[in-house]
């Protein structure tokens, strides 16, 4: 497991770097020293029986667990160089670097427009009207859903499809010029094409952030990352090249979840 | 990382691969005995194997459209990944190349037919040796397959370079021979085409053990027969 924590992008720069990472709920160890760098402009895709510890080590990087009760997290992660779980860092602050899309879309009951309006508006990201119109614009561009709703930006958030409203999320969490964008299972309610349109945004995305998913899909983890991370049981067992890790895994466990045996 | 044994979760997915496997073997098996039979019929100067042959060769072809089915099938529904997805690819591989060899082996057996219209020649006994060669190669490649053991496809790899040595040497005392009793060129030429189409097996077996040693390891077979 001592190749475990190597980036496997040496031409990428180190976006993440967790360092035995542990956390427990209520006592229950649910992660286990878990140490990873992750490079910057590139997917790395976190796979996984579940309950294995993805979500846990996901909401490490933006300090979800800090409202779980009974959530305690250990070790060192940090973000270019920045201890994340220092006092000085303010978890509010972090999570606009640090944006997070989950499997369900959850678009605020709000118009489309002030959905992806909140964040900017909270951060004070936009001096006037014509500025916050021109981050709402850029971000419904960059998330690929301007042409779909340049002509309804009042109606509500929760009156598109499902594969709009996680677009929109999207929309919503580069409004706030994250670093990071962690993705937990982000199409797993969507039908295939949606879901395509979903994969071909975050191909786009990676050029300027660094991108961490979480899925249950195999097909959808080679076709979308760069870097593979298998977690079974709470521990980091394997991580490198996904080209890698779905044609010659060298380790059993990852072997056998990968290929649908019996582990 | 090595072949998995263990079961898969889907027992359907589990029994496609091994239908493709078993395939396999069949066509190795089957085109093992054709080669034999061929060079056996060369050694007597036999043309009635021909029938033989030829419905075995039916056999062959058949399988390797089987085996193709059987992948393009895998691919769509089971998207096989890591070992499997080597064992896939490296299963149409091996198929293509035992349909040659099977292709190669009939040829062999028609030349039998040809040798028998001339009296016995001492040269038959080179390719004699040849064959003795190049079954073993196939023999032991498909032992390699069966097993998923690279050791074996690893010895083969290299033992074709005594193939391609001992052909070589062959066609050289044929040429001196034909040239001192041009009796010979009419049996000698039939004979140097059953050399060429051994040696070609040989270059099928080595392919093969390529393939298997991909399969095993992941990783290409290269000069010093490591990765
Ligand atoms: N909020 C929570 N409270 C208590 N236990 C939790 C909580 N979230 C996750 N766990 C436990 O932590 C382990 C890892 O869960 P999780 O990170 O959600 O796994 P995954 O995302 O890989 O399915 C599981 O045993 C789960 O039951
Ligand atoms: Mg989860």
């Amino acid at each position: 497991m001592t190749d475990a924590i190597h980036n496997p992008a040496d031409e990428l720069p180190i976006k993440v770097a967790a360092r035995d990472v542990t956390v427990s709920y209520s006592g229950k160890q649910a992660l286990h020293n878990v140490s990873i760098d992750i490079p910057d402009r590139s997917v790395t895709a976190f796979i996984g029986p579940s309950g294995c510890g993805k979500s846990t080590f996901l909401r490490c990087l933006n300090r979800m667990n800090d409202t779980i009760e009974g959530a305690k997290v250990g070790g060192s992660l940090t973000i270019d160089g920045q201890e994340i779980n220092d006092k000085s860092i303010d978890p509010v602050v972090l999570r606009a670097s640090v944006g997070m899309v989950f499997q369900k879309p959850n678009p605020f009951p709000k118009s489309i427009y002030d959905n992806v309006a909140y964040g900017p508006r909270i951060h004070g990201l936009a001096l006037s009207r014509p500025e916050l119109d021109e981050i709402v614009e850029n971000a419904l561009h960059k998330a690929g859903l301007w042409a779909e709703v340049s002509d309804r930006l009042a109606h509500p958030g929760t009156s598109l499809s499902g594969g709009q409203q996680q677009r929109l999320v999207i929309a919503r969490a580069i409004a706030v010029n994250p670093e990071v964008i962690l993705m937990d299972e982000p199409c797993s309610a969507l039908d295939p094409i949606a879901t395509a349109r979903i994969e071909e945004l975050i191909d786009e995305l990676r050029e300027n952030y660094c991108i961490i998913i979480v899925t249950h899909s195999m097909q959808q983890a080679a076709r979308v990352s760069q870097q593979t991370a298998f977690f079974h049981m709470g521990n980091l067992v394997e991580y490198g090249p996904t080209e890698d890790i779905f044609t010659n895994p060298r380790d059993t466990r990852t072997q056998d979840y990968i290929t649908g045996r019996f582990g | 990382m090595a072949l998995s044994r263990t079961a898969h979760i889907v027992t359907a997915y589990g029994e496609e691969l091994d239908q493709l496997a078993d395939d396999l073997a069949r066509m190795g098996g089957l085109v093992e005995t054709q080669l034999e039979k061929a060079i056996a019929a060369v050694v007597r100067r036999d043309a009635s194997v021909k029938p033989d042959i030829k419905a075995r060769e039916a056999q062959v072809n058949a399988l390797q459209v089987d085996v193709e089915k059987r992948v393009l099938r895998l691919f769509a529904l089971r998207q096989p990944l890591a070992t499997d997805l080597r064992m896939t690819i490296s299963a149409l591989k091996i198929a293509t190349d035992l349909e040659r060899v099977g292709d190669l082996a009939k040829n062999i057996a028609y030349r039998a037919g040809d040798l028998a219209g001339y009296a016995p020649v001492s040269l038959t006994q080179q390719v004699e040796r040849l064959g003795a060669i190049v079954i073993k190669q196939l023999r032991e490649v498909l032992d390699a397959l069966s097993s998923a053991d690279v050791e074996p496809a690893v010895r083969v790899w290299h033992s074709d370079d005594e193939v391609d040595e001992r052909y070589n040497t062959l066609v050289r005392e044929m040429l001196l021979s034909m040239t001192e009793d041009s009796g010979l060129v009419g049996p000698g030429v039939h004979i140097l085409f059953v050399a060429k189409n051994l040696e070609r097996i040989g270059d099928h077996a080595t392919n093969i053990a390529e393939a298997v040693h991909f399969m095993v390891t992941a990783s290409p077979l290269v000069e010093d027969g490591k990765s």
